[in-house]
């Protein structure tokens, strides 16, 4: 086995220097009978080409989205990723690495994680972030988790407008630590008002989750939501699912939100059917304290040098065990890496411009779609996403549109499954990948599947 | 020859400021198209200040990261026996074949009929592990180990809910992970710790005292966090049981069992996979992890969505509950469908190896471990007597009167061109020192790495301790000051204020 570097004279020296006659006897205090004498009954093993030619058959079976006009998005986004990420990434000393406990060989990973948490506080509109999350979802419940720690309150109210699987791992979290999930069903012709979400703030209430851009795409100000949050003794957690929204839009801390957080894909990574992702996850100073997940801070060598290290660590379930802010171990480190390489590629210039050819391709894509009979857009305003609603019910028609091969968008159905009344209802995202052609290709199957 | 140069540099050890030293306006790595001026849909809200991100070339930033990277050390600059973490080989065919086109470029919220060989790919992965551990089901979305843990223990906290029990004591022996006492705490469990016995084993008398109809389980890592085995994990199951609680077995060491010994075998209910472990998907610095959990009868009812099914009609992914199919999901624990890319590799790790592959690297893992231990044990002080399993642990011992300790050892280590062991766990054994070989290493780096820590062991014993409290030397960092980093915490570049 190619893997396996020990010859049958090595492991023979070896069982003599252990005073051991077989390997089996090492696994003496394995229980009478548990002990296999056979392989389990599975192949045996492949060569490298034989391996690579039985993936390359399941892969033969998907269609990948970059093979036809895509518009999906919904929480994961096709961007274009510069072949120096995946490069950078695949160097052994980043690839094959762990967490930096020993920081004086560490210096490259603890370098730039205290990057990626600068880069994450910046486009947030923070002071600070961590050294990443799993995902958007998971950071999202680990927020309201947070919150309720630093108000000692017991209740989360999540806006109608966020993901339904980050609302759906926030109530998993909560069940079983008597944290109540309350809140408002989603409504893509809509939008909860500041007078109604604070209606739901009561005493007891740890936080308000909203999404910027919502899960239907559109942008809205919660300066004002943020005010009434902090008069009633609860924090604004703002979720995003889409990194590349900020270079164009005002950042969440600008409205005075208390905790950011959400999903980084869209920058550095790929799709990759939904994982690894990385969760990004910001606050303000006040609160680091109370921050799940690893930091990484600044210090100084014993020559006085600066160096970084893992920091605050007292907050981590190694050290606090079941007093321990979270229990999560292993973060996101290397998908932290593509997010912060293709970051530092983009700079401001690029960051920012990014971000505007997602907005005017997505409005491009609007006008098209909505000059189509039987095509209707909801929003009044978006960033790369927006809903449409559409004549026929929505899950239908994409399945036409796949015959015409044209991935076209998230139905509504999908994410509500029990929700009839969004049946029509498709959510539509539009990136800097997507070509004129493409929004004429969707244009033209809709056309053709509503007639 | 000591002697500083201009720069700071050392040879082909590089000085490396931050992104946000180095950036000019005007500067990027990447060529957009000019935007057209579109009048925006932005509710208003677009951005009108700086996000404060600097500007580097592609040049730029292609030399930075690599002046990082030769910063740090992975499995592959050379021998890494971090106890418990298992670093062994990655193999790049995996890398390779997670950037098929056809698997990378998948979107998670396509057409079933679009993703049938990625749903067929998940479903193989899930055969592996389900014929490799004997149970009869496997909830894949888990993002990693630690939420491995959350998904067993919430399925216990279902099945108990469910039965209509209000039993909420975890017993967790005292040296466990910390992510097992942290994850029982999440799912509303007070934790009752188990005192080992002094063969570093669960002590079964104490065990059995604290069972109680209160108790809704234990959670134990089989092979233990001391690199041994529990010897009574069939009593420990059958008397679990018969209190009426569940088995949950934290998997991290499952390399040393795999195709050997089938967890389902020892009576467990749930147990979490950590493929970044035991199947080589690469660490990264710190993840992506992945943490599928495999469970019994018991609690495969209560499994978390979303999960694939097999159907007449190809695959189907299932994301939301069916009251009619006899199950009760317990919710869902992450956006979309689990570590997709994980999964490839791992199958890939999987198919290489084969059964009888498997079966040979945990019995070199254990060989290797035992190796190690034979060749090191009259010098230092070995934790508990007899055969270990993948890892061999010590206790600082060896070291008493010397002014050395675990730590100071460890750095001298780095300076010998290795990684160091795990230090200080588990917590039950004093000035631990976890060495786990992984089955991927050569008996030579074996061999190499013993005689240089024999040889700082003599010479911590002769009374050199300053030697050691200065390790290490010869790093691009020298010890950090750790206290000063948590008293005032910067964890972020700012600019410099005039």
């Amino acid at each position: 086995m190619r893997y396996l570097p020990l010859t049958r004279a090595d492991r023979a020296s070896m069982l003599e220097t252990i005073g051991a006659a077989s390997v089996e006897e090492l696994y003496h205090d394995v229980p009478d009978g548990a002990l296999l004498d056979a392989p389990v009954d599975l192949p045996s093993h492949l060569g490298e080409m034989q391996v690579e030619r039985d993936m390359m058959a399941l892969a033969a079976k998907n269609t990948g989205a970059s093979s036809v006009p895509s518009f999906l998005g919904a929480g994961a986004y096709r961007h274009h990723v510069p072949a120096t990420v995946d490069y950078v990434i695949q160097r052994g000393e980043f690839l094959t690495a762990y967490t930096p406990y020993q920081p004086e060989i560490a210096q490259g990973t603890l370098q730039y994680l205290f990057e990626f948490q600068t880069q994450v506080a910046s486009i947030t509109g923070m002071d600070v972030a961590n050294a990443s999350m799993w995902d958007g979802a998971t950071s999202c419940a680990e927020a309201v988790l947070m919150a309720c720690r630093a108000t000692r309150r017991k209740k989360a109210v999540l806006s109608g407008g966020v993901h339904p699987h980050y609302r759906e791992v926030t109530e998993t979290y909560c069940q079983f630590s008597d944290t109540e999930v309350a809140g408002r069903d989603g409504n893509p012709e809509q939008q909860a008002t500041v007078e109604e979400l604070d209606d739901l703030i009561d005493d007891q209430t740890a936080c308000v989750v909203v999404q910027y851009p919502d899960v239907f795409g559109r942008v809205q100000d919660h300066t004002k939501l943020a005010e009434v949050c902090h008069a009633k003794g609860a924090l604004l957690v703002v979720v995003f699912t889409e990194a590349v929204a900020f270079g164009a839009i005002k950042s969440p801390g600008s409205f005075g939100a208390d905790i950011v957080c959400g999903e980084g894909q869209s920058i550095g990574n790929a799709l990759s059917y939904g994982g690894p992702y990385v969760g990004l996850f910001a606050t303000t100073q006040k609160l680091v304290r109370q921050m799940p997940g690893r930091l990484c801070g600044e210090t100084v060598d014993q020559d006085g040098k600066r160096g970084f290290v893992l920091t605050l660590s007292t907050r981590e379930q190694h050290i606090r065990r079941e007093k321990a802010t979270s229990n999560i171990c292993t973060n996101a480190g290397l998908c932290s890496l593509a997010f912060t390489v293709h970051m530092s590629l983009l700079g401001e210039d690029g960051y920012r411009r990014l971000a505007t050819l997602n907005h005017e391709n997505a409005c491009k894509a609007a006008d098209a779609l909505d000059a189509v009979d039987g095509v209707t857009v909801v929003n009044d305003s978006f960033f790369n996403e927006f809903t449409v609603k559409l004549s026929k019910p929505a899950a239908d028609v994409l399945e036409v549109l796949v015959d015409k091969g044209v991935l076209g968008g998230v139905p509504l159905s999908r994410l509500y499954p029990n929700r009839s009344d969004l049946d029509n209802y498709l959510l539509v995202a539009v990136t800097e990948t997507n070509t004129d052609e493409d929004i004429a290709a969707l244009a033209d199957a809709l056309k053709e599947a509503l007639a | 020859m000591t002697f500083t140069t201009h720069t700071g540099n050392r040879g082909l050890v590089l000085e490396e400021k931050l992104i946000f030293e180095q950036g000019q306006a005007g500067r990027t790595g990447v060529d957009l198209p000019e935007p057209k001026g579109t009048k925006s849909r932005l509710g208003g809200l677009d951005r009108d200040s700086d996000v404060g991100l600097p500007g580097l070339s592609e040049p730029q930033v292609v030399r930075h990261f690599t002046r990082l990277s030769q910063k740090n050390f992975g499995i592959d600059s050379g021998f890494f026996p971090l106890g418990s973490c298992t670093m062994k080989h990655n193999p790049r065919i995996n890398e390779k074949v997670a950037r098929l086109p056809g698997l990378a470029d998948l979107h998670p919220m396509q057409p079933e009929s679009t993703v049938q060989g990625a749903l067929e790919l998940i479903d193989q992965c899930a055969h592996w592990l389900l014929v490799l551990t004997g149970m009869p089901a496997v909830a894949m979305s888990p993002a990693a180990g630690a939420q491995g843990e959350l998904c067993g223990m919430m399925a216990i906290r279902a099945a108990l809910d469910a039965r209509g029990e209000n039993r909420r004591r975890v017993l967790v022996p005292e040296s466990a992970h910390g992510t097992n006492p942290a994850t029982a705490a999440a799912c509303g469990f007070t934790v009752d710790s188990i005192p080992a016995t002094e063969d570093g084993r669960v002590d079964l008398a104490a065990f059995e005292a604290k069972l109680g109809d209160d108790v809704a389980g234990i959670m134990l890592t089989n092979p233990n966090t001391c690199g041994l085995f529990e010897r009574d994990v069939r009593k420990i199951a059958d008397l679990v049981h018969a209190a009426g609680g569940y088995f949950y077995c934290d998997g991290a060491n499952f390399n040393a069992i795999v195709g050997r010994v089938r967890p389902a075998d020892l009576g467990i209910d749930a147990m979490h996979i950590n493929l970044h472990k035991t199947f080589s998907t690469p660490h990264g610095g710190g993840g992506p992890g992945s943490g599928p959990v495999v469970f019994s009868d018991a609690l495969a009812p209560f499994a978390p969505i979303p999960y694939v099914v097999r159907t007449e009609d190809g695959f189907r992914l299932v994301e939301t509950a069916d009251e009619n199919d006899g199950t009760k999901p317990f919710g869902r624990l992450k956006g979309f469908h689990g570590q997709m890319g994980m999964f490839i590799r791992a199958l890939a790790y999987m198919k290489s190896h084969g059964s009888d592959g498997l079966r040979q690297a945990s019995g070199d893992a254990v060989l290797n471990a035992n190796y190690l231990l034979a060749r090191l044990k009259d010098k230092l002080s070995v934790a508990y007597p007899g055969y270990c399993m993948h890892e061999a642990l010590f206790d600082d011992g060896f070291l008493k009167d010397t002014g050395v300790s675990t730590l100071d050892l460890a750095k001298a280590i780095i300076d010998e061109g290795f990684h160091p062991m795990t230090m200080y766990f588990p917590l039950v054994v004093h000035g631990a020192l976890l060495v786990e070989p992984t089955e991927t290493e050569t008996k030579e780096s074996i061999d190499q790495f013993c005689d240089a820590v024999l040889s700082l062991v003599a010479k911590a014993q002769a009374g050199d301790a300053e030697f050691f409290k200065n390790a290490p030397y010869l790093t691009p960092r020298r010890r950090l000051d750790e206290t000063a980093a948590a008293r005032k915490p910067v964890l972020r570049w700012m600019p410099e204020t005039a």
